[in-house]
């Protein structure tokens, strides 16, 4: 395999069989995007289904059956898949899958993951996975429909949802997408232990770098557990074991423990790149170095770290020794401290900076304020006692959509907004995506912030209609409100959406360092080449946050331009032979 | 000229693949492997240890025919060994040789799994029911177990055959030898998951 030989590939090869891991990132984030289309779709239901319980949903009758939430059985089914399309084919292979394969190779300095043909595998095995989930809407018996954690005995036996092989494909898919993440997890590893540029010590890699491999390792290690658990499922499912069936001798807890071992760390893949992505855009537009790099980085090891031995802090309500609640509960409460180190450490980042506020860097000071409001009501669920009182109610379902919308979503647009033009080589409009910012900031919080009153109201997390309940009646008001700012939020994204698909057309032509910015894969060219960079490998001779620098007469240094008289990196690699 | 040092540079991309990448992500794939029996293992001590009518398994299952299997199994490793071994010192027929050694260990092994299902099978244990009104989760537990770890002794061989051929055709010399390395760091895997599963499944009264 050469460059010349490169160009003549097919364009199946070039961008469908592709094994250049920045078409494979691409295709994670078209693949995630769309899915986010029919996710979103999904929570606009929901929140008319809640909003307006008596009147039917405009257009039902040109919906699947099984997505018609005039029958409640066909509720618990909408929010089941808004909650696992949302997580497993949209936060995770966008984060992971889609930023981790673009950014990777080229923030360290790499021309390609170390394995490409089993990158490429983990997209169209992905793929397939997603298409699967799909799939199950039009089954017989409807799409699985016990929310997204699949709680047996609900997901076990048929008898109790009336969910037959909708639920069956379910986990196949979650199976599939579980393996993907594996593969691409050992290839991100090996890439990022082994591949590094000449220079780039792993303390001169970028957070968003150390953020996915954390995220790599946490996936690496958890996801195995969860496809064990899928695999009892699916054979209590077809081939009539008992694990989760007390009946039959096994336990329902069992799947519990099981879940949320894989289940908790996957809260964290689903945050950690989004913090790295948000500490690496606030640097830049702060025109300053990131405050305190090496605690961002011990931070991010901590908090994945805590996060393997917290996962009981779910199941409080599902009854268990009150030793072990206090354990977990102490534990989930000490990953506050990370958790707080960073979120100083973004401001200590602004304080004083010259901020230039793009739509990335609105992006990330959304995510930073989010994730405080959602932090802060952790700590409320974090607590036994109080979890005892607000769990399964609308409290919880507001926290985990400030930390997963407010959070990772924020991260997820900043991310974009930022390395769209290395990704596609031309400028996104920066006046819409600022309106964009500002509608979904506002609405996102008209719709999520109110939700912690109905749960300290008492609302339960998964009813079909409010209005059944007499204690609830009088809040119907705000649920109303909430259905009408949730609109208002999904409207908002269809700026968004116009302006990514216009600028791939028609945007303006961006070039290689638009932002001024110091990581390496501003030395590319945008979009970068086959192999990233032409005919040498970028040496790295200081870490990526070099902003206003006295060194040199502009505001940024870049981690690959040599200082005349300044020491030469001690970890080099021979140059190739030049004639 | 700039495009030979184009060349060049790809190059010098391309060999770096080869050494040193394969064994470590074989040590991280095994990691994440080993947390996938982590699962299957606590499940099966949860579900065991919450049972009231749990079988002694040396009562239902054959152990001494297992032993005799596990034997197989670590004199395998053993031939495994052998093989880097041999290849380090440039014996090529004593690569070949252990290798298909070590291929036969497992699938003897494999053989005589099949047997002992068979023979289980026969005697109306499966993996939903069993004759002798005990936890159905015991012949479950028992087939998903051996059957997970037999999927890895099977794939095992595979490899081992792939290597086989890669090696007849002389590609491993005393320099280039890593594949094998590497083939090897599953196989012992394999075989360290074994004695676990043994231990639990067959020996702990």
């Amino acid at each position: 395999m050469s460059l010349k030989h490169e160009h003549e590939l097919s364009f199946i090869r070039k961008y469908i069989f592709s094994m250049d891991h920045k078409i494979i990132g691409i295709q994670f984030l078209f693949m995630s995007l769309l899915f986010m289309i029919v996710g979103g779709f999904l929570a606009m239901i929901v929140r008319w289904q809640l909003g307006f319980p008596d009147r039917e949903i405009p257009f039902a009758s040109h919906l699947p059956e099984s997505l018609n939430p005039a029958d409640p059985a066909h509720y618990n089914a909408v929010f089941t898949m808004h909650g696992s399309i949302m997580i497993f084919l949209v936060i995770i292979p966008i984060l992971a899958g889609a930023f981790g394969n673009f950014l990777i190779p080229l923030l360290i300095g790499a021309r390609d993951m170390a394995f490409p043909k089993l990158n490429m595998l983990s997209f169209w095995v992905a793929l397939p996975g997603g298409l699967i989930m799909a799939s199950s809407f039009f089954v017989e018996g409807g799409t699985a429909a016990t929310g997204w954690t699949a709680y047996p005995p609900l997901s076990a036996d048929p008898q109790y949802t009336g969910v037959g092989l909708g639920q069956t494909l379910w986990v196949v898919s979650v199976l599939i997408l579980g393996t993907s993440s594996i593969m691409g997890a050992v290839n991100y590893i090996t890439t990022i232990v082994n591949m590094r540029a000449p220079g780039m010590h792993f303390f001169r890699m970028p957070l968003s770098v150390w953020a996915l491999f954390i995220t790599a390792i946490l996936q690496l290690m958890a996801t195995p557990v969860l496809a064990s658990a899928l695999g009892m499922l699916l054979f209590d499912r077809t081939l009539g074991t008992h694990f989760f069936n007390p009946a039959g001798g096994g336990q329902v807890l069992l799947w519990q423990h099981l879940f949320w071992f894989y289940s908790h760390p996957a809260v964290y893949i689903m945050i950690l790149p989004s913090m790295g992505f948000v500490s690496d855009i606030i640097s830049t537009f702060s025109r300053k170095p990131i405050f305190g790099y090496k605690a961002m980085v011990f931070s991010l090891v901590g908090i994945a770290g805590l996060g393997f031995i917290v996962w009981g802090h779910h199941m409080f309500q599902s009854g268990m020794n009150p030793a072990l609640g206090t354990a977990f509960m102490i534990s989930t409460m000490v990953i506050a401290v990370p958790s707080a180190i960073k979120t100083f450490n973004w401001l200590g980042t602004l304080w004083r900076g010259s901020i230039h506020f793009t739509p990335a860097m609105l992006n990330a000071l959304a995510f930073v304020s989010t994730f405080i409001v959602g932090g802060l009501s952790g700590i409320f669920m974090a607590s036994t006692p109080v979890d005892m009182f607000i769990h399964d109610t609308y409290f919880i379902v507001a926290h985990l959509h400030y930390v997963l919308f407010g959070g990772s979503l924020f991260g997820v647009f900043g991310a974009l907004n930022y390395w769209y033009p290395k990704m596609f080589g031309r400028m996104m409009n920066s006046t819409v995506n600022t309106i964009h910012w500002v509608l979904t900031f506002t609405f996102f919080n008209l719709t999520f912030f109110p939700m912690h009153i109905l749960g300290m109201g008492g609302h339960m997390r998964r009813i079909y209609d409010p209005t059944l309940y007499e204690f609830l009646k009088p809040m119907q008001p705000m649920n109303e409100f909430i259905s009408i700012s949730a609109f208002l939020l999904g409207a908002s994204q269809l700026l968004f959406a116009g302006n990514f698909i216009f600028s791939l057309f028609r945007g303006k032509r961006a070039e290689s360092n638009p932002w001024r910015a110091n990581s390496l894969e501003w030395s590319a060219p945008s979009p970068p080449p086959h192999l990233n960079w032409g005919d040498k490998l970028p040496t790295v001779y200081r870490g990526p946050y070099e902003y206003s620098s006295p060194e040199v007469a502009e505001d940024y240094l870049p981690q690959n331009r040599p200082l005349i008289g300044a020491p030469t990196p001690s970890r080099t690699v021979p140059a190739p032979a030049r004639a | 000229m700039a495009h030979a040092a184009t060349m060049n540079d790809v190059e010098r991309y391309e060999n770096q693949l080869t050494p040193g990448w394969g064994k470590l992500m074989m040590w991280v794939f095994l990691c994440s492997d080993a947390m996938s029996f982590a699962g299957l293992l606590a499940a099966y001590g949860a579900v065991r240890l919450g049972s009231s009518d749990w079988p002694v398994p040396a009562s239902k299952l054959d152990v001494p025919l297992t032993a005799l299997n596990t034997f197989i199994l670590i004199c395998s490793s053993v031939t495994m060994v052998k093989a880097l071994s041999a290849i380090k010192h440039g014996d090529r027929k004593g690569l070949l040789g252990y290798l298909a050694a070590t291929m036969a260990g497992g699938a003897t092994f494999l053989g005589i799994q099949a047997y002992e299902w068979t023979h289980l099978i026969h005697e109306g244990m499966t993996i939903s029911s069993n004759p002798w009104g005990v936890n159905t989760l015991f012949g479950a537990t028992f087939f998903i177990l051996t059957g997970f770890h037999g999927c890895h002794v099977l794939s095992g061989v595979i490899y081992l055959f792939c290597i086989f051929v890669r090696a007849a055709q002389g590609a491993y010399t005393v320099e280039n030898n890593s594949a094998v390395e590497i083939v090897g760091l599953y196989w012992h895997f394999v075989d360290l998951i074994w004695i676990l599963v043994f231990t639990f499944v067959y020996l702990i009264a």
